[in-house]
């Protein structure tokens, strides 16, 4: 606890609660239609954003996948332009060219994010070997699911990156399910830290809903990757408290049909942001008033970040063609 | 020997292309499987290693797609990757990271972030190696927007194109052919470029317009210098570019012959022949004295004994007889 100072830990329940107010936000426009593009909310999974971005600098690399709001906040993005892109607005980190799931913020290091499961993955392992080329100690951090554990593609990425030495965090942000099925139909074992063994890449698994212990893992594979001895491979333990795309729980019995409601209760008693909460109450790092004042500057950076997005304009018709070559 | 008369080989104009842009631009570099091998670049990589190193001239396992995926983020990341697949069938596997990745990340990022990279593909048909290891599969990547595909025929070219490819700033898709790696040529020694999206008239005519790029442009020329004995004067079109199309120089040369011919060593249904007639068709229509031909791989895979191989690949002879039958209708 004292190692941490104040501050640091503000901004870490910052993050995670920027992160979950803006997804909130987002759920009444999708149900009601304003919102039309496909969201992956990340509700429930915030720690794992906030508490590896925590440990990377502003020059260190983050490559996404479909669900990556979190991603992009976490790395330094702005709200603002983030809820423009999922409304389709000129003014989106991606001019509205590419909608939720393609975010970002090169100024910040967040080089992008794609749906195509375990397809970013190859990408990080190129900026890590960027790196590497340019002797410039910048670690890459790849972000994906559980369902990419079952892509071919990782495995070769493993064994490329271990094979380089490239400083690469391979972050595999476990929330059980791989859009409708759950990981144990997916895999004969569900231990995914143990794939990064056959390749000598130091594996963690982590308590993904706990921000400071994903934080000292990421810290320990940061210092790694700067030292030389990357990649490394972190399996962070998490659920999302929503559906797979849209605001919908899919709680057994209801049209989705996926996930017993005891599961979803059980997690919501591990919400990685209400219990960080209670800890720097209980820890007297926050005050109830300093966590009111927080609530509510980030309320208001949110529904301005509407206001904003709704005030936009769309893409011109007249540029339909832009940017397909530089 | 002058220095603008000097002939080098085809592969030694590419190799020579990667040591002056290396030796231009760190942040150019080189990677692929047998990049360190004769075995499986030729001599297009010779003396790159003992030059820039292993860091910039990385020999990889056997994992197209997650190399490919490594160069096209490296390119995120300020680099300016080659990445070679020494046959292009292999290169299917990285087909995600070319297509889904590279060609559409500038757009979907709304231009945020550009990808300059050379996806090098060497087509190597015959010599008995079947399907899978002799496949021409420009027209799969010429389909996608937001890549570029050369396909240079000299050396000239394969050094010029290698060049612009290297110094565009969004994925280019560069094909060569082993078969064209022995060629000799004029190849200046300094640094140049050979523009993406144009073509090169490299015969004359007045009667047809013969439209072909890489290999084929050597059965091409065999053919126009066949028909012209005949009295039937071709003008031959190197496209060199196969996506964007160079629609200016072929329509204009349709428009004072009449007439069209397509050669391409890729196969006929949906392929480079078939978007050449059509937009001939389209904008030149007018102009058309006869039915367009096309000259092309049969539809099927490749077969491996040399008695197939020579009915299935098209020779001088299919072009000359597909052109005479047009001229004489």
């Amino acid at each position: 606890m004292k190692k941490y100072s104040k501050d640091f830990l503000r901004q870490l329940y910052r993050t995670m609660l920027r992160i979950r107010v803006c997804e909130e936000s987002l759920v009444d426009p999708i149900l009601n239609g304003d919102v039309r593009c496909p969201v992956h909310l990340c509700s429930g999974e915030e720690a794992v954003a906030a508490g590896i971005c925590a440990s990377l600098n502003e020059t260190d690399y983050i490559f996404g996948n479909h669900r990556s709001h979190g991603h992009f906040l976490a790395k330094g993005g702005r709200i603002d332009v983030l809820v423009a892109e999922i409304y389709g607005k000129e003014t989106g980190c991606s001019r509205g060219r590419g909608g939720s799931m393609h975010l970002i913020d090169p100024e910040n290091g967040m080089m992008g994010a794609a749906p195509i499961v375990a397809g970013t993955i190859s990408l990080a392992v190129g900026a890590a070997l960027a790196s590497h080329i340019r002797r410039e100690k910048r670690v890459s951090v790849s972000f994906f699911g559980d369902g990419a554990t079952n892509e071919g593609v990782l495995f070769e990425c493993m064994n490329l990156a271990s094979l380089k030495k490239l400083p690469i965090i391979f972050v595999c942000e476990n929330n059980f399910y791989a859009t409708h099925m759950p990981v144990a139909e997916c895999r004969p074992e569900c231990d995914i830290a143990d794939i990064a063994k056959p390749f000598n890449i130091p594996n963690v698994r982590v308590d993904g809903n706990n921000v400071l212990k994903v934080f000292e893992t990421a810290k320990e594979a940061v210092a790694a990757c700067r030292d030389g001895s990357g990649p490394f491979f972190i399996e962070a333990i998490t659920y999302r408290l929503r559906g797979h795309v849209g605001p919908d729980d899919n709680i057994q019995g209801t049209h989705t049909d996926i996930r017993p409601q005891e599961e979803i209760d059980m997690w919501k008693k591990k919400d990685p942001i209400i219990n960080f909460e209670r800890y720097l109450l209980d820890n007297d790092v926050l005050s109830e008033s300093e966590v009111s004042e927080i609530k509510r500057e980030i309320d208001q950076e949110v529904r301005e970040a509407h206001v904003f997005a709704d005030n936009s304009s769309y893409p011109e018709e007249s540029e339909l063609n832009a940017y397909v070559f530089k | 020997m002058s220095l603008n008369n000097r002939k080098l080989q085809y592969s030694l104009a590419a190799n020579e292309a990667f040591h002056q842009m290396m030796g231009e631009d760190e942040s150019v570099f080189l990677i692929g499987q047998g990049v360190k091998s004769p075995w499986y670049v030729g001599n297009t990589a010779r003396g790159l290693l003992e030059r820039f190193g292993p860091d910039r001239v990385i020999d990889t396992p056997v994992s197209e797609n997650a190399v490919t995926g490594a160069a096209v983020g490296a390119a995120m990341s300020g680099m300016r990757s080659v990445v070679v697949h020494p046959r292009m069938d292999f290169m299917m596997y990285a087909l995600d990271p070319i297509i889904n990745q590279a060609a559409n990340w500038y757009y979907m990022n709304g231009g945020k972030l550009s990808v300059p990279i050379v996806f090098w593909g060497i087509i190597n048909r015959g010599g008995e190696q079947a399907a899978q290891h002799s496949q021409a599969l420009h027209t799969i990547l010429g389909h996608i927007p937001g890549l570029k595909v050369v396909m240079p025929s000299t050396p000239y070219d394969a050094k010029g194109l290698m060049i612009s490819a290297i110094k565009d700033d969004n994925p280019v898709v560069y094909i060569d052919d082993r078969w064209l790696h022995s060629t000799e040529g004029v190849v200046p020694e300094e640094i140049y470029e050979v523009p993406i999206g144009k073509g090169a008239i490299r015969r004359e005519g007045n009667d047809v317009t013969l439209v072909a790029v890489s290999f084929i442009m050597r059965h091409a020329l065999e053919a126009a210098a066949e028909l012209a004995q005949e009295n039937i004067e071709v003008e031959v079109i190197d496209l060199r570019t196969i996506k964007p199309l160079d629609k200016d120089l072929v329509l204009e040369s349709v428009k004072k012959t009449g007439r069209l011919a397509v050669a391409d060593s890729g196969w006929k249904t949906y392929g480079l022949a078939a978007e050449i007639s059509a937009f001939v068709f389209e904008e030149a229509f007018d102009s058309l004295k006869a039915p367009f031909v096309r000259v092309t791989l049969p539809d099927l895979p490749a077969p491996a004994s040399s008695a197939l191989e020579k009915l299935y690949y098209p020779t001088t002879k299919d072009i000359v007889r597909a052109i005479r039958g047009m001229v004489n209708k």
